[in-house]
């Protein structure tokens, strides 16, 4: 099997690699590019813990194959962060110990951050069902809808 | 250690306040190192190749094929291991097979290779000839003398004769006499419940990094509940010494039990030591399923008597306990937990543990007492309705308190049940009004807590900051903890202490982070630590004033004189003493190792709403209130969080999780889509009561708080959908299925 | 002791022990009791005032403890 040449933008920056045809964007992305933030937790796109976003959308990088990332712009949570401000929501994680033991953490942020860029004021239960495909086994989620709401709120206050 | 007496009344600076975590910063931006995100130069991919069968035995394997595929560099059968000691003998056995395949997803075989394409399909290419045998999944079934016996010879002596070998064990606990004690009874509940065997369901897979070289030293890279008992069992089932074996824990993502041993770590060190490469392996999630520990399903019979004002007069119990194919259910926890919460004069509990053609059980959270609880509960719930009293007063008027004779013998010290249950009775969820179609349920929960082996090793920084080394995995906030104690302790602002787990080669011997233990046992370390580094600072600042050093006291972070011989100096901070460490002696530290005594027993009752849907037989949670004694709640964001998802892994055994096997013994249901742990659209949140009742074996009074969370919601939940649903409901999952089922029978 | 170390000992639920250590105690057990010997090697914990202890051989046990014998605990 020969390689497919990518190119992509990955968290704004021009990114160039080899995959093989039946390689995911989750193996591309931990393998290849040392981006091991996005973390298979299923395989199947039942979890939500290798969420990245493709144009903005909300995507489980372990069902798209890494070629077809091709021209598009691909969002991981190391690009969540500017530099060394945090993001809200991830400041917000850490204030409120949204947190447990962590691995969930990326995928839910990163669907957190397209559900506030598409609603900026989103209630209990379209956070609950927007986040419905972020598995967590630590939290009960109770932690993680605060800090999601409480970030909104934030967000529109200073907005 | 005791509990200080001016903890009852202290006034704590950094105990009880919400400062971020340590491993914060490095968990929302992806940068913290979990199992699978290490590698190493010249890496091999390890893949595991297992059984189809339920019960087969293992006629030969012929791995010349897969050996001949270019890119392959070692096939591993048990053929590679040696004779290991009796007691690593079913932990090796669970990992690699030797004469028989005991469950679907049973290790046979594995293989190093140079990408993970190439291990795929070389693990195809081993030749696996199965004799395959019957069967049996069911624990009531494996209890039949007729059954399949899995092994002969594993039959303790506690067990009578001519049961089948697929009994192990029989444990009995309990005082007084339960046929005397029904007799004074107005009413008994004899019933049978059920719950399936569900998963810990962590969300990040078992993963490991092995490196051994041809001079016998190994480095080994996992996710675990803890590396000192890794690098033990490794050791033991290698034939390496411990000395020669460094392990160092990654950031785990989950293991509620479920990491407390190993799985792929004996198979990576022993492909690694054969291919002479560092060799990384990782499950898929069935993987995961299929072949790393669920806990027991359990089939228990419950007789409890009950005085038409609520007194229970005697509470039997005997619980069957599955915990696969290797004997160590536990059903002992089960039996010895099962009527714990009461003060009773006459109680007696049975416990047999079975094997059968399913993984091996690993602890899952308060290990076996989630469904001994769901049985007693539901009954004292049953027969409280009936006699239409209050099921919390019913609690209140039996349960245990200090004094008590405990259902498994001690005495029990200070403990918090009665003030979970007065916060319940008085918290407004009591009182809410419910609509139709809606229950609410209550029950208690209890666990033991542990100590054991601990050391931490406490390091001053020339420029005076503090460095904390500890040997438990931290899996959900306990760093923050340590930090925390640390901080109170010296008197120093928490910021600049900063705790990190230190690897095995480190350190002394740990017990793993179980038990509820690490907060308790770790933190106390973490006190005496610190309190051995402040006497060496007061010694040194003695020296310098020229003073005894009985007449220096440390407070808020400074030694100070103290005393009618002590003289006039200006305290000294804990900076300045570090400034000159090297001119009155060295570096200074503090450490402490210990194996630690005086966990404190822990409690709670949980109350929550539900409705049931009659057309769909689904359930949804509407309210959910925990209240649970803490001891001592030292972060409180962490006791909170672990209150919440106790309970909510709880909400998932109660209402969908659950093993499903076929006939052929295959597991159906591998995968997160078929195994439905709850999500986030599924629940409300959950509100959280922390009592504080000082431990009396601790400092600051912490008890743990990890585990006792998922003991009651198994019943509260099920008490809730038999009152919405109008059906006494016995067997759990209580899938929409069983209850419509439920609901047609009446 | 509990109910299956009872059996172990000839039925016996309490038992009279000369011990000042945890130690002693387990060490007069297995003497007094050969039936016992399985469940000790299995590992047990101990129960002293209400507290519980693993391995601790010097805990000393005072002439008016309650002493119980506990199946090993196991935790998650």
């Amino acid at each position: 099997m020969s390689q497919i040449h990518v190119t992509t933008s990955i968290n704004g920056d021009q990114t160039e690699f080899l995959c093989e045809p039946d390689e995911t964007l989750l193996d591309v992305l931990r393998d290849r590019l040392g981006l091991t933030g996005s973390k298979e937790g299923c395989g199947t796109g039942d979890c939500g813990a290798c969420s990245v976003t493709v144009d903005g959308r909300v995507v489980c990088s372990c069902l798209m194959l890494g070629a077809e990332a091709e021209g598009h712009d691909i969002g991981t949570i190391e690009g969540m962060a500017e530099g060394d401000k945090l993001h809200p929501l991830q400041e917000k994680f850490l204030q409120e110990a949204a947190l447990q033991c962590g691995i969930c953490t990326p995928g839910i942020l990163v669907a957190a951050k397209a559900l506030l860029e598409h609603n900026p004021a989103p209630t209990e239960e379209e956070t609950r069902y927007w986040l419905a495909g972020n598995l967590c086994r630590c939290t009960g989620y109770d932690k993680i809808i605060r800090a999601v709401m409480d970030t909104a709120e934030d967000m529109r206050r200073a907005s | 250690m005791a509990l200080d007496d001016r903890s009852k009344t202290r006034d704590f600076k950094v105990i009880g306040t919400r400062p971020v975590r340590p491993d914060g910063i490095d968990k929302v931006t992806g940068r913290a190192k979990f199992g699978a995100d290490a590698t190493a130069p010249g890496m091999l991919t390890g893949r595991v190749l297992r059984s189809p069968h339920p019960h087969a035995r293992i006629r030969r394997i012929d791995a010349s094929k897969a050996e001949a595929l270019p890119g392959v560099k070692a096939v591993v059968t048990r053929a590679d291991f040696g004779e290991v000691p009796e007691d690593v003998f079913d932990i090796l056995d669970n990992c690699m097979a030797g004469e028989k395949a005991l469950y679907d997803g049973h290790a046979v075989a594995a293989v190093a290779a140079s990408s993970p394409a190439v291990a795929k399909r070389a693990a195809k290419l081993i030749e696996v000839e199965y004799e395959p045998l019957p069967h049996v999944t069911d624990v009531d079934e494996a209890m039949k003398p007729e059954a399949p016996a899995l092994h002969e010879g594993r039959t303790e002596e506690t067990v009578p004769e001519g049961m089948s070998p697929n009994v192990i064990s029989r444990v009995q606990f309990g005082h007084g006499d339960i046929e005397a004690g029904l007799a004074q009874a107005d009413r008994v509940v004899e019933r049978t419940y059920r719950t399936a065997a569900t998963h810990q369901g962590y969300i990040e897979p078992h993963a490991c990094l092995a490196s051994m070289g041809p001079d016998g030293q190994a480095d080994l890279w996992c996710c675990t509940q803890g590396h000192y008992l890794v690098r033990n069992t490794c050791a033991a089932i290698l034939g390496m010494e411990q000395g020669q074996l460094r392990v160092t824990a990654s950031e785990i993502g989950g293991g509620f039990g479920g990491k407390t041993t190993v799985f792929l770590e004996p198979v990576a060190l022993a492909l690694s030591r054969k291919a002479g490469r560092p060799v990384k392996m990782v499950m898929s999630r069935s993987e995961v399923l299929r072949a790393s520990g669920p806990t027991a399903s359990s089939s228990v019979d419950v007789r409890i008597g009950m005085t038409k004002d609520g007194r229970i007069t005697a509470g039997f119990a005997e619980l069957r306990y599955q915990g696969g194919a290797y004997p160590g259910s536990p059903v002992d926890m089960g039996s010895m937990s099962a009527f714990a919460p009461y003060d009773l004069e006459n109680v007696r509990t049975v416990g047999w543990d079975i094997v059968t053609n399913r993984p091996k059980q690993a602890a899952y959270r308060a290990p076996g007492a989630p469904m001994a609880a769901f049985a007693v509960e539901s009954a004292i719930d049953e027969l409280a309705k009936g006699f239409g009293l209050d099921p919390l007063e019913v609690r209140l008027k039996n349960g245990a308190d200090e004094g008590t004779k405990a259902s498994y013998g001690p005495t029990y010290p200070a403990i918090g049940l009665m003030a979970t249950l007065e916060a319940a009775k008085s918290h407004p969820h009591w009182s809410a009004p419910l609509g139709k179609g809606q229950g609410r349920g209550v029950a208690c929960g209890f666990w033991f807590n542990f100590g054991g082996d601990t050391c931490v090793s406490l390091n001053i920084t020339p420029d005076g900051t503090v460095t904390v080394s500890e040997g438990n995995p931290d899996i959900g906030g306990s760093r923050a903890s340590m930090t925390m104690m640390a901080a109170e302790e010296l008197g120093i602002p928490y910021d600049q202490v900063r705790t990190i787990i230190a690897d095995t080669g480190s350190l002394g011997q740990n017990e793993v982070t179980d038990g509820s233990r690490v907060t308790f046992a770790v933190g106390l370390a973490t006190i005496e630590a610190a309190r051995n580094a402040k006497r060496e600072m007061c010694r040194r600042a003695a020296m310098v004033w020229g003073i005894d050093e009985e007449a220096v006291v440390w407070e808020d972070g400074a030694a100070r004189p103290s005393g009618p011989n002590a003289g006039e100096h200006p305290p000294m901070t804990l900076a300045e003493i570090a400034a000159i460490a090297s001119n009155t002696g060295g570096p200074i530290a503090g450490h402490y190792e210990v194996n630690a005594e005086g966990a404190g027993v822990s409690f709670a009752t949980h109350m929550v709403d539900v409705e049931v849907d009659r057309d769909t037989g689904a359930t949804k949670i509407l309210r959910y209130t925990v209240f649970q004694d803490a001891g001592k709640a030292v972060h409180p964001s962490y006791v909170e969080g672990q209150f919440q998802g106790g309970a909510v892994q709880g909400i998932g055994w109660a209402l969908n999780e659950e093993y499903i096997y076929g006939d052929d013994g295959v597991l159906q249901n591998p995968g997160f889509l078929d195994y439905r742990v709850p999500v986030a659209s599924d629940l409300p949140m959950i509100d959280t009561v922390i009592l504080e009742i000082p431990n009396p074996g601790h400092p600051y009074g912490v008890r743990g708080v990890g585990e006792t969370s998922i003991v009651p919601p198994l019943a509260a939940i099920a008490n809730a959908v038999s009152e919405a649903a109008g059906v006494r409901m016995t067997d759990l999952p209580m899938s929409p299925p069983r209850i419509l089922a439920a609901i047609e029978n009446g | 002791m509990w109910g299956s170390l009872a059996e172990a000992a000839d039925g016996s639920t309490e038992v009279e022990i000369e011990a000042g250590t945890l130690r002693e105690l387990l060490d007069g057990l297995a003497g007094e009791y050969p039936g016992l010997a399985p469940e000790l090697e299995r590992g047990i914990s101990v129960a002293i005032d209400g507290r519980v202890y693993n391995d601790s051989w010097f805990t000393p046990i005072k002439p008016d403890s309650e002493v119980v014998l506990l199946r090993r605990l196991k935790g998650g």
